[in-house]
């Protein structure tokens, strides 16, 4: 009857996407115990608002911590609060996401409750009273199969990995205290310095066009940023030469010292598919590659490849893209 | 340098036959930071700190050859898997050794991970900033930038303190052939550690799944509307 922990990440006052994949990973791990799932979130004061789609995705109780000193990301009270949650609920397993707070966030975690912990799992199970993770290793041509044995295990789930699913539950919400007070954090969020408005991000985004040198200029990223348009859904990405050169910031970078990334679709334009590249998006679901060297090593991952000068194909696949979303 | 692993006999490491060992990008950064910060201050010292066997000494004289001034070497009989192992063994080292800043790389690319800082700042009880591409100091403060998605997080914190290292921060230096013949005579100091029990424990290593093999579908703006045809119908993902 053990239950899961599941901390539901917040930023600016609205649940991040993750959240409720990781709430939906711990409703399945619960329906294997038998427990319940308890979700913690954490904000400003009105935060209290998003409970009720965390219950939708599976939490039986919701436990609202809102304090002014959670407007942003306070990783130091966060802690010491999911640490004092996790160590009096008798939880099998604590999940978060390992995204930037929570990659953040969870070790301190694991380390104020001396447990074990995995980030960047991609697949997880019971096998009796252990906690199972699958876990890429060595720029994710390794898996690792990794036992768990603490009580709690904390685990953080890769982003975009584990889809959130309804299962609609009480989210009975209680409102809890902070531990201490987060105001006296000694690390504190001066400043969040916001991109463009709604672009999407890319640990979240369905679709990603991600350019390469092929594009040959900065400037050039506007192909890539149109096509990224003509989806709708799509974020920009980019390959380790691209950022080094300066045409894109290093946040945009795909690969073993970028980001990792596992879009339903992967359109990559431009890019030769260097093994430190395939290392941070070779999951995606599908890999679409635009190309004008045949022998480019990206075309033996890709699903669907097309040889061809990017300056030709690009803007042709953005236009019949969005001749063929009309119809939605 | 497209490196094929092979899993070894027992299953659950990696047989290292013919693998080279090097300072990961993450920790390069790492030791490139401290170097510029001992630079601008015109004064201190920086210590290369790393734990397995011996063949991390190959990589403390690679931060030694880049201008640390002295190395200690954590020896163990192998590097666990466990980063809460490994954090717990550097904090003891750590503890008390009058640090200003304790720098990682964010992460190690082989166990990827990216806790062991994190742990070793809540048990030494420092202020921890991860994932940092930005750093300014100033009379025992500290800034850092942290990217995080689709925005940028300016953190503040008090030294000492302990951060970890994202690409962007600075570009490391190669040793000069000057710095790799001085490094021969820095001091590295042996200390044996006992990791201690582990709560993770790697069951089973395996090679992923090879994808599909690749198709190119055709050639030019002309094999577009093939290409929209196998993304609605066959990925269904327009």
């Amino acid at each position: 009857m053990a239950n899961i922990f599941a901390y539901a990440e917040a930023r600016g006052g609205e649940l991040r996407k993750v959240a409720l994949e990781t709430v939906t990973a711990a409703r399945n791990l619960a329906d294997q115990t038998g427990g319940e799932v308890h979700a913690l979130l954490v904000g400003a004061m009105g935060i209290a608002a998003k409970a009720q789609q965390l219950g939708e995705h599976g939490a039986d109780v919701v436990l609202v911590c809102e304090h002014a000193a959670f407007t942003q990301y306070n990783p130091e009270a966060s802690a010491a609060l999911a640490a004092e949650r996790i160590k009096s609920g008798g939880f099998r397993a604590a999940l978060f996401a390992t995204s930037a707070q929570g990659r953040d966030l969870a070790p301190r975690v694991a380390a104020k409750s001396g447990v074990g912990i995995v980030t960047d799992v991609t697949g997880m199970e019971l096998s009796g009273d252990t906690v199972i993770v699958k876990h890429p290793i060595n720029i994710g041509k390794v898996i690792a199969t990794v036992a768990i044995a603490s009580t709690p295990a904390i685990v953080a789930l890769r982003p975009n990995t584990f889809t959130p699913t309804r299962s609609s539950k009480a989210g009975r919400v209680e409102n809890i205290p902070a531990v201490g007070d987060p105001s006296t954090a000694r690390v504190v969020v001066k400043d969040l310095k916001t991109g463009g408005g709604g672009k999407l991000d890319l640990a979240e985004a369905p679709v990603i066009v991600a350019g390469g040198r092929g594009l040959k200029a900065a400037e050039n990223f506007k192909l890539v940023e149109e096509l990224a348009d003509a989806f709708g859904n799509a974020a920009v990405g980019a390959t380790r030469a691209v950022t080094d050169d300066g045409w894109r910031p290093h946040s945009d970078q795909i690969g073993q010292t970028g980001r990792l990334v596992s879009p339903e679709l992967y359109v990559a334009v431009g890019i030769s598919g260097a093994v430190q590249h395939l290392a941070g998006m070779r999951t995606s679901r599908t890999i679409v590659a635009i190309n004008k060297d045949k022998e480019a090593p990206i075309f033996k991952v890709a699903d669907y490849g097309i040889v061809g000068d990017v300056f030709e194909v690009v803007p042709a696949l953005s236009a019949a893209v969005r001749e063929a979303r009309k119809g939605h | 340098m497209d490196v094929r692993f092979r899993i070894a006999a027992d299953g659950t490491s990696l047989d290292e036959t013919g693998l080279k060992f090097d300072l990961n990008d993450f920790d390069a950064w790492a030791v490139e930071a401290a170097l510029r910060l001992k630079e601008k201050a015109g004064q201190g010292e920086v210590v290369a700190v790393s734990l397995g066997p011996d063949s991390a000494q190959e990589t403390i004289r690679k931060a030694l050859s880049m201008g640390a001034d002295r190395g200690v070497h954590l020896k163990t009989d192998r590097v666990p898997f466990d980063g809460f192992a490994i954090a717990r063994a550097l904090a003891g080292a750590l503890n008390g050794g009058d640090y200003d800043l304790i720098l990682f790389g964010k992460m190690s690319p082989d166990s990827s991970n990216g806790i062991v800082g994190p742990i070793v700042a809540e048990l030494l009880d420092l202020p921890c900033v991860t994932a940092i591409s930005g750093l300014e100091i100033n009379d025992g403060r500290g800034t850092a930038r942290r990217d995080i998605e689709g925005a940028q997080e300016i953190m503040e914190f008090p030294l000492p303190a302990v951060l970890t290292i994202d690409e962007g921060l600075n570009t490391a230096r190669y040793p000069s052939l000057k710095g790799i013949m001085a490094a021969k005579k820095k001091p590295l100091e042996v200390k044996p550690v006992d990791l201690g029990e582990t709560a993770v424990t790697v069951q089973k290593l395996e090679l992923p799944p090879d994808r599909a093999a690749g198709k190119i579908i055709g050639e030019g703006a002309a094999a577009v509307p093939e290409l929209i045809r196998l993304l609605q119908t066959e990925a269904k993902v327009l």
